[in-house]
């Protein structure tokens, strides 16, 4: 795994659209219940353990449907993730391709659950899961609209990307076939999805209320090593069966969504 | 007509109030029905721009998009441009083959300038109740946009600006590349900016016309 990778897909200034996204913030704060640091705090604490938490687990799913299993790492004892090889691929012709992928699969990923689930299935069903976990149709959208900018992202920076999931995806999918894209590994997107979710909700506290950006970071230096737990749990539970993954929900953020997406004045996309 | 290329983008930016959106609405009476035309707004505050065009009735509301930007309108138009390119994308998809696509920045500050990978050439407004010392302040958009246009001549002598000056500093400024003094209350049709932007949709593309992949897609066995 290179960190240095890991930095270019967290970097908040990697052009995915998230600039436009306040992670529920603006609603939030009109209904004044962010309005200063402490606020803010138990805001993103609410929010990194229950959506955070569940977008970390579906970007380490996808990511993990589209990789080889880890193996340990000879030297290090960390994990190393082999994105498919999508030269292979498309030297096949369309016929011999599904096998080909399977046959990949179940080459290098000793057992899963159930061997015979292919990818496109696996992160069909995963996109699937986060509806099924989103109540509001706004934030779908607002999810949908991120995994596309960020899939409009990935096809430029890491050509060969394997992409089975279509131009809209729910965000968490792209962040995972992202971090496969680049040669990252499971944990890494969930990190990507949890630590993005955690920055991008912040940025928006500093834009809206003007909070001392000093303060916010050292918070969100406070909260990163949570990030670092929800990652590791993520990738933990990366080929358990959709409906075992996480489901927390925060309903504020699903009701503030509602009624944000029929303001007439609004800085954010949601 | 160009059936079979994309449409020429043009961005049109500069500070708040500076005439952008008076700007595009006169573009559009001059321009729609010769050229199959859509708008993209940016505002800082929702719909706002979209709306006004709207109500001023120059363009179909199914040829008016508009985006949101998180507080940061020059982020939308030159570091993040992904909502952007949604936008243009889905009218091109949404209306068929267009000719021109303007993208309307939102108000921002003299070093907001579009990305090349959104707009193929870009305008750059100021105004002259800024004062006459807005040309010398330079910046990016005043120093490298294709067109800059020097707004509200009428004011000039309410607010004691020198178009000389202005005009003066703009050349010093930009070189070669070309500036018009306008008057959207005076001309509503904006007809120098019009010619402009015809030329620009007549040019043929001297290399073809950077078409953005859609996101990747491979399907699935
Ligand atoms: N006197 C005068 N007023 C003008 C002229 N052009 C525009 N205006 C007025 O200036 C105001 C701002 O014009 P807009 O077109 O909304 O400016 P804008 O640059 O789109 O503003 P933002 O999008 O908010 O940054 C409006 O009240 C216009 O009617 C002009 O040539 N002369
Ligand atoms: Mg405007």
């Amino acid at each position: 795994m290179s960190l240095s990778t890991l930095l270019v897909l967290a970097d908040g200034r990697l052009p995915a659209g998230a600039h436009a996204h306040s992670g529920g913030v603006e609603a939030a704060v009109a209904a004044g219940r962010i309005h200063d640091l402490p606020t803010l705090e138990s805001f993103l604490v609410g929010r990194t353990s229950t959506s955070g938490t569940a977008a970390a687990a579906f970007a380490a799913a996808s990511c993990r449907a589209l990789t080889t299993r880890p193996v340990p790492h000879a030297r290090s004892g960390d994990i190393e993730a082999a994105p498919l090889d999508r030269a292979r691929l498309t030297a096949l012709d369309n016929g011999a391709r599904s096998a080909a992928r399977v046959e990949s699969l179940t080459d290098h990923r000793g057992a899963l659950r159930d061997d015979s689930v292919r990818p496109a299935e696996r992160i069909t069903a995963l996109d699937d899961g986060i509806d099924a976990r989103t109540a509001s149709p706004a934030l779908r959208a607002a999810s949908r609209a991120q995994g596309r900018a960020l899939l409009r992202a990935v096809a430029r920076i890491w050509p060969a990307a394997v992409n089975p999931a279509g131009p809209n995806p729910h965000h968490p999918i792209a962040t995972g076939i992202a971090a496969a894209a680049a040669g990252l590994g499971p944990r890494e997107a969930a990190l990507t999805a949890v630590y993005g979710g955690l920055t991008g909700a912040a940025s928006a506290a500093v834009r809206l209320l003007g909070l001392d950006p000093y303060t916010v970071h050292a918070l969100i230096a406070r909260l990163a090593p949570e990030c670092d737990r929800v990652a590791a749990d993520a990738a933990a539970r990366a080929d358990d069966p959709v409906d075992d993954l996480p489901a927390g929900s925060a309903i504020l953020l699903d009701l503030d969504a509602e009624r944000h997406a029929t303001w007439e004045v609004r800085l954010f996309a949601s | 007509m160009r059936p079979d290329k994309r449409a020429v983008r043009i961005g049109i930016g500069g500070p708040v109030g500076s005439g952008k959106t008076a700007l595009v609405a006169a573009l559009c009476r001059a321009l729609a029905t010769e050229l199959r035309l859509a708008v993209v707004t940016n505002d800082i505050y929702t719909t706002e721009d979209a709306d006004f065009l709207r109500r001023a009735g120059v363009l179909p509301d199914d040829r008016i998009r508009a985006v949101e930007t998180g507080c940061c309108p020059h982020t939308a138009i030159r570091d993040d441009i992904s909502a952007n390119l949604d936008a243009v994308e889905e009218l091109e998809e949404r209306l068929g083959a267009l000719d021109l696509i303007l993208v309307e920045s939102g108000g921002d500050n003299l070093t907001a300038t579009f990305s090349k990978g959104l707009v193929d050439h870009q305008i750059f407004v100021v105004d002259v109740a800024g004062g006459d010392k807005v040309p010398r302040k330079g910046g990016p958009g005043v120093t490298t946009a294709d067109l800059l246009v020097i707004n509200k001549t009428d004011l000039a002598p309410l607010v004691g600006a020198d178009l000389g000056v202005m005009a003066r500093d703009a050349q010093a400024r930009r070189g070669d590349l070309p500036t018009v003094f306008l008057s959207l209350v005076g001309e509503p049709g904006a007809a120098p900016v019009a010619d402009w932007v015809r030329d620009r949709v007549a040019e043929p593309a001297s290399t073809p016309r950077h078409h953005e992949p859609t996101p990747a897609h491979t399907h699935g066995p």
